[in-house]
Protein backbone atom coordinates (compact mmCIF):
# COMPACT_ATOMS: atom_id res chain seq x y z
CA UNK A 1 0.00 0.00 0.00
CA UNK A 2 1.12 3.45 -0.96
CA UNK A 3 2.53 4.95 2.25
CA UNK A 4 1.96 8.64 2.49
CA UNK A 5 4.11 10.98 5.15
CA UNK A 6 2.07 12.94 7.37
CA UNK A 7 3.56 16.23 8.87
CA UNK A 8 1.44 15.36 11.64
CA UNK A 9 1.05 11.67 12.16
CA UNK A 10 4.24 10.17 10.21
CA UNK A 11 3.85 7.62 7.41
CA UNK A 12 0.49 6.26 6.97
CA UNK A 13 -1.71 4.31 4.78
CA UNK A 14 -2.94 6.11 1.84
CA UNK A 15 -6.40 4.61 2.95
CA UNK A 16 -6.16 7.59 5.60
CA UNK A 17 -6.03 10.62 2.94
CA UNK A 18 -8.52 12.18 1.32
CA UNK A 19 -6.81 14.29 -2.05
CA UNK A 20 -7.81 17.91 -1.68
CA UNK A 21 -6.82 19.45 -5.16
CA UNK A 22 -4.13 21.75 -5.89
CA UNK A 23 -2.07 23.37 -3.75
CA UNK A 24 -0.65 27.48 -3.18
CA UNK A 25 -3.57 29.05 -4.56
CA UNK A 26 -4.71 32.31 -3.06
CA UNK A 27 -7.81 34.13 -3.24
CA UNK A 28 -7.78 37.41 -5.58
CA UNK A 29 -7.79 40.40 -3.25
CA UNK A 30 -10.74 42.64 -3.98
CA UNK A 31 -12.99 39.66 -5.32
CA UNK A 32 -15.63 41.83 -5.83
CA UNK A 33 -14.17 43.86 -8.42
CA UNK A 34 -13.08 40.78 -10.60
CA UNK A 35 -14.73 40.11 -14.10
CA UNK A 36 -16.82 36.40 -14.17
CA UNK A 37 -13.74 35.62 -16.30
CA UNK A 38 -11.22 36.17 -13.74
CA UNK A 39 -13.45 34.85 -11.37
CA UNK A 40 -13.95 31.32 -13.34
CA UNK A 41 -10.33 31.27 -13.79
CA UNK A 42 -9.81 31.50 -9.96
CA UNK A 43 -12.56 28.63 -9.01
CA UNK A 44 -11.68 26.28 -12.23
CA UNK A 45 -8.28 26.89 -14.13
CA UNK A 46 -5.67 24.18 -12.28
CA UNK A 47 -2.32 23.53 -13.96
CA UNK A 48 -2.66 19.99 -14.51
CA UNK A 49 1.28 19.36 -14.33
CA UNK A 50 2.21 16.46 -15.80
CA UNK A 51 5.58 15.61 -13.66
CA UNK A 52 5.80 17.79 -10.22
CA UNK A 53 2.46 18.64 -8.46
CA UNK A 54 1.63 20.66 -5.24
CA UNK A 55 -1.29 19.70 -4.00
CA UNK A 56 -3.86 19.34 -0.77
CA UNK A 57 -4.07 16.03 1.34
CA UNK A 58 -6.26 15.75 4.39
CA UNK A 59 -5.36 13.38 6.65
CA UNK A 60 -9.10 12.50 7.78
CA UNK A 61 -9.27 9.38 8.72
CA UNK A 62 -5.92 10.43 11.40
CA UNK A 63 -5.17 13.60 13.07
CA UNK A 64 -7.75 15.89 10.61
CA UNK A 65 -5.16 18.10 9.34
CA UNK A 66 -5.30 19.45 5.72
CA UNK A 67 -1.06 19.75 4.48
CA UNK A 68 0.54 19.87 1.18
CA UNK A 69 2.59 17.52 -1.04
CA UNK A 70 4.76 17.22 -3.68
CA UNK A 71 3.97 14.17 -5.92
CA UNK A 72 4.72 12.92 -9.41
CA UNK A 73 2.08 13.14 -10.88
CA UNK A 74 3.87 10.39 -13.47
CA UNK A 75 4.87 8.22 -11.03
CA UNK A 76 2.92 8.93 -7.61
CA UNK A 77 6.10 9.04 -6.31
CA UNK A 78 5.28 11.75 -2.96
CA UNK A 79 9.15 13.84 -2.94
CA UNK A 80 7.72 15.83 -0.06
CA UNK A 81 4.96 16.96 2.48
CA UNK A 82 4.54 19.96 4.44
CA UNK A 83 2.30 22.09 6.90
CA UNK A 84 -0.38 24.62 5.32
CA UNK A 85 1.40 27.92 5.26
CA UNK A 86 5.11 26.32 4.88
CA UNK A 87 6.58 27.73 1.19
CA UNK A 88 6.54 24.92 -1.57
CA UNK A 89 9.84 23.07 -1.04
CA UNK A 90 12.43 23.30 -4.06
CA UNK A 91 11.02 21.04 -6.65
CA UNK A 92 13.43 18.42 -6.76
CA UNK A 93 12.80 16.06 -10.02
CA UNK A 94 11.70 12.48 -7.97
CA UNK A 95 14.10 9.93 -7.62
CA UNK A 96 13.89 6.81 -10.00
CA UNK A 97 12.65 4.00 -7.39
CA UNK A 98 15.25 1.17 -8.26
CA UNK B 1 -40.37 6.40 17.59
CA UNK B 2 -38.32 4.20 19.40
CA UNK B 3 -38.08 4.18 23.16
CA UNK B 4 -35.35 6.24 24.82
CA UNK B 5 -34.59 4.08 26.58
CA UNK B 6 -33.96 1.56 23.75
CA UNK B 7 -31.95 4.06 22.00
CA UNK B 8 -29.69 3.83 25.32
CA UNK B 9 -29.42 0.20 25.11
CA UNK B 10 -25.68 -1.48 25.55
CA UNK B 11 -25.38 -2.98 21.74
CA UNK B 12 -25.54 -6.91 21.49
CA UNK B 13 -22.43 -8.17 20.38
CA UNK B 14 -21.24 -11.46 18.90
CA UNK B 15 -19.78 -13.54 21.69
CA UNK B 16 -16.03 -13.61 20.62
CA UNK B 17 -12.84 -14.98 22.09
CA UNK B 18 -10.74 -11.98 23.43
CA UNK B 19 -13.30 -9.06 22.36
CA UNK B 20 -15.52 -7.56 24.79
CA UNK B 21 -17.58 -4.64 25.45
CA UNK B 22 -16.04 -2.15 27.96
CA UNK B 23 -18.06 -0.63 29.95
CA UNK B 24 -19.71 2.98 29.46
CA UNK B 25 -17.66 5.90 29.93
CA UNK B 26 -17.45 9.59 30.09
CA UNK B 27 -15.46 10.87 26.57
CA UNK B 28 -14.96 14.65 26.24
CA UNK B 29 -13.49 16.05 22.41
CA UNK B 30 -10.91 19.39 23.74
CA UNK B 31 -9.89 21.28 21.12
CA UNK B 32 -7.14 23.13 22.24
CA UNK B 33 -3.58 23.74 22.03
CA UNK B 34 -0.91 21.91 24.26
CA UNK B 35 -1.21 25.12 27.43
CA UNK B 36 -5.28 24.66 27.53
CA UNK B 37 -4.19 20.59 27.46
CA UNK B 38 -2.15 21.08 30.26
CA UNK B 39 -4.83 22.79 32.10
CA UNK B 40 -7.06 20.24 31.45
CA UNK B 41 -4.09 17.33 31.88
CA UNK B 42 -4.00 18.55 35.90
CA UNK B 43 -7.74 18.90 36.36
CA UNK B 44 -7.68 14.74 34.73
CA UNK B 45 -4.90 13.69 37.00
CA UNK B 46 -3.03 13.08 34.10
CA UNK B 47 0.27 14.23 34.42
CA UNK B 48 2.07 15.58 31.04
CA UNK B 49 0.31 15.85 28.02
CA UNK B 50 0.84 13.02 25.03
CA UNK B 51 3.02 13.59 22.33
CA UNK B 52 1.83 13.12 18.97
CA UNK B 53 -0.47 10.07 18.63
CA UNK B 54 -0.02 8.88 22.09
CA UNK B 55 -1.87 8.79 25.27
CA UNK B 56 -1.41 9.68 29.29
CA UNK B 57 -3.08 7.78 31.35
CA UNK B 58 -3.48 7.65 35.41
CA UNK B 59 -5.83 5.26 36.37
CA UNK B 60 -9.33 5.03 35.02
CA UNK B 61 -8.50 8.29 33.02
CA UNK B 62 -6.86 9.07 30.18
CA UNK B 63 -6.26 11.74 27.23
CA UNK B 64 -5.64 10.86 23.84
CA UNK B 65 -3.83 13.18 21.30
CA UNK B 66 -5.97 12.68 18.05
CA UNK B 67 -4.57 15.99 16.53
CA UNK B 68 -2.30 18.62 16.78
CA UNK B 69 -4.83 20.50 18.71
CA UNK B 70 -7.85 17.68 19.25
CA UNK B 71 -7.72 14.93 22.11
CA UNK B 72 -9.93 12.66 23.47
CA UNK B 73 -10.44 12.85 26.90
CA UNK B 74 -11.53 9.34 28.75
CA UNK B 75 -12.75 8.72 32.51
CA UNK B 76 -15.42 6.43 34.15
CA UNK B 77 -18.83 6.91 33.62
CA UNK B 78 -20.03 8.11 36.65
CA UNK B 79 -17.56 11.30 36.69
CA UNK B 80 -18.94 12.98 33.71
CA UNK B 81 -21.10 15.47 35.37
CA UNK B 82 -18.27 16.53 37.70
CA UNK B 83 -15.70 16.31 35.25
CA UNK B 84 -17.38 18.53 32.74
CA UNK B 85 -18.09 21.32 35.39
CA UNK B 86 -14.61 21.18 36.59
CA UNK B 87 -12.91 21.70 33.30
CA UNK B 88 -15.65 24.03 32.32
CA UNK B 89 -14.23 25.80 35.13
CA UNK B 90 -10.31 25.59 34.48
CA UNK B 91 -10.62 26.62 31.17
CA UNK B 92 -12.25 29.37 31.53
CA UNK B 93 -10.65 32.20 29.47
CA UNK B 94 -8.40 29.86 27.64
CA UNK B 95 -10.30 29.40 23.62
CA UNK B 96 -11.12 25.80 23.87
CA UNK B 97 -14.26 23.72 22.83
CA UNK B 98 -15.16 20.91 24.87
CA UNK B 99 -17.46 18.83 23.79
CA UNK B 100 -18.69 15.86 25.92
CA UNK B 101 -19.44 12.67 23.14
CA UNK B 102 -20.12 9.80 25.78
CA UNK B 103 -22.91 8.40 23.76
CA UNK B 104 -21.43 8.94 20.56
CA UNK B 105 -18.83 5.82 20.78
CA UNK B 106 -18.46 2.85 22.40
CA UNK B 107 -15.87 1.06 23.69
CA UNK B 108 -14.27 -2.75 22.61
CA UNK B 109 -11.54 -4.24 23.76
CA UNK B 110 -9.15 -6.78 21.75
CA UNK B 111 -6.88 -8.94 23.61
CA UNK B 112 -4.95 -12.12 23.39
CA UNK B 113 -1.10 -12.93 21.82
CA UNK B 114 -2.90 -12.70 18.60
CA UNK B 115 -4.76 -9.45 18.95
CA UNK B 116 -2.82 -7.35 16.63
CA UNK B 117 -2.67 -10.10 13.54
CA UNK B 118 -6.53 -10.35 14.03
CA UNK B 119 -6.85 -6.64 13.83
CA UNK B 120 -4.41 -6.53 11.20
CA UNK B 121 -7.23 -7.97 9.20
CA UNK B 122 -9.20 -4.58 9.22
CA UNK B 123 -6.96 -2.12 10.21
CA UNK B 124 -4.23 -0.88 7.51
CA UNK B 125 -1.90 0.16 10.33
CA UNK B 126 1.69 -1.61 10.75
CA UNK B 127 0.36 -2.85 14.74
CA UNK B 128 3.64 -4.85 15.28
CA UNK B 129 5.19 -3.80 18.55
CA UNK B 130 7.87 -1.90 17.30
CA UNK B 131 5.87 0.51 15.07
CA UNK B 132 2.68 0.54 17.10
CA UNK B 133 4.03 0.77 20.81
CA UNK B 134 2.54 0.50 23.95
CA UNK B 135 0.84 3.80 24.28
CA UNK B 136 0.49 4.87 21.37
CA UNK B 137 -3.23 5.72 19.73
CA UNK B 138 -4.19 6.91 16.60
CA UNK B 139 -7.50 7.50 14.44
CA UNK B 140 -7.46 4.94 11.84
CA UNK B 141 -9.88 2.47 9.71
CA UNK B 142 -11.01 -0.57 10.26
CA UNK B 143 -12.55 -2.16 7.76
CA UNK B 144 -15.22 0.44 6.47
CA UNK B 145 -15.38 2.00 9.94
CA UNK B 146 -13.56 5.08 11.16
CA UNK B 147 -12.56 3.79 14.89
CA UNK B 148 -9.76 5.40 17.10
CA UNK B 149 -7.36 2.71 18.19
CA UNK B 150 -5.38 2.51 21.49
CA UNK B 151 -2.83 0.02 22.56
CA UNK B 152 -3.56 -0.49 26.28
CA UNK B 153 -0.82 -3.32 26.84
CA UNK B 154 1.27 -5.38 24.98
CA UNK B 155 -1.56 -7.64 23.74
CA UNK B 156 -4.45 -5.41 24.66
CA UNK B 157 -5.91 -2.45 22.23
CA UNK B 158 -8.85 -0.51 22.82
CA UNK B 159 -11.17 0.23 20.04
CA UNK B 160 -13.50 3.67 20.30
CA UNK B 161 -15.86 2.64 17.88
CA UNK B 162 -18.93 5.23 16.88
CA UNK B 163 -22.04 3.71 18.24
CA UNK B 164 -23.82 2.58 15.07
CA UNK B 165 -21.08 1.15 14.08
CA UNK B 166 -20.15 -1.33 16.81
CA UNK B 167 -22.41 -4.26 15.45
CA UNK B 168 -20.42 -3.92 12.12
CA UNK B 169 -16.79 -3.77 13.96
CA UNK B 170 -17.47 -6.47 16.57
CA UNK B 171 -19.73 -8.68 13.64
CA UNK B 172 -16.26 -8.25 11.38
CA UNK B 173 -14.23 -9.04 14.03
CA UNK B 174 -16.10 -12.43 14.83
CA UNK B 175 -15.70 -13.10 11.45
CA UNK B 176 -11.73 -12.84 11.60
CA UNK B 177 -11.64 -14.51 14.97
CA UNK B 178 -13.26 -17.92 13.30
CA UNK B 179 -10.05 -18.56 11.31
CA UNK B 180 -8.04 -19.09 13.70
ZN1 LIG C 1 -1.94 13.04 10.46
Amino acid sequence: MLLIECPFCGARPELEFVYGGEAHIARPAADADLTPGQWAAYLYARSNTRGVHAERWRHTRGCGRFFNALRDTTTDQFIATYEIGQARPPSVPAQKIP
Amino acid sequence: MAEPAALRRTPAIPATPGVRLLPPAARFILRADRHTLGIAGNVLGIGAAPGSCRASQAGMRAALWLGPDEYLLLAPEAEAPGLATALEQALQGEPHSLVDVSHRQTALEMSGSRAAEILSSGCPLDLDVTAFPIGMCTRTVFAKAEIVLWRTAGDTFRLEVWRSFTDYVARFLDEVVREY
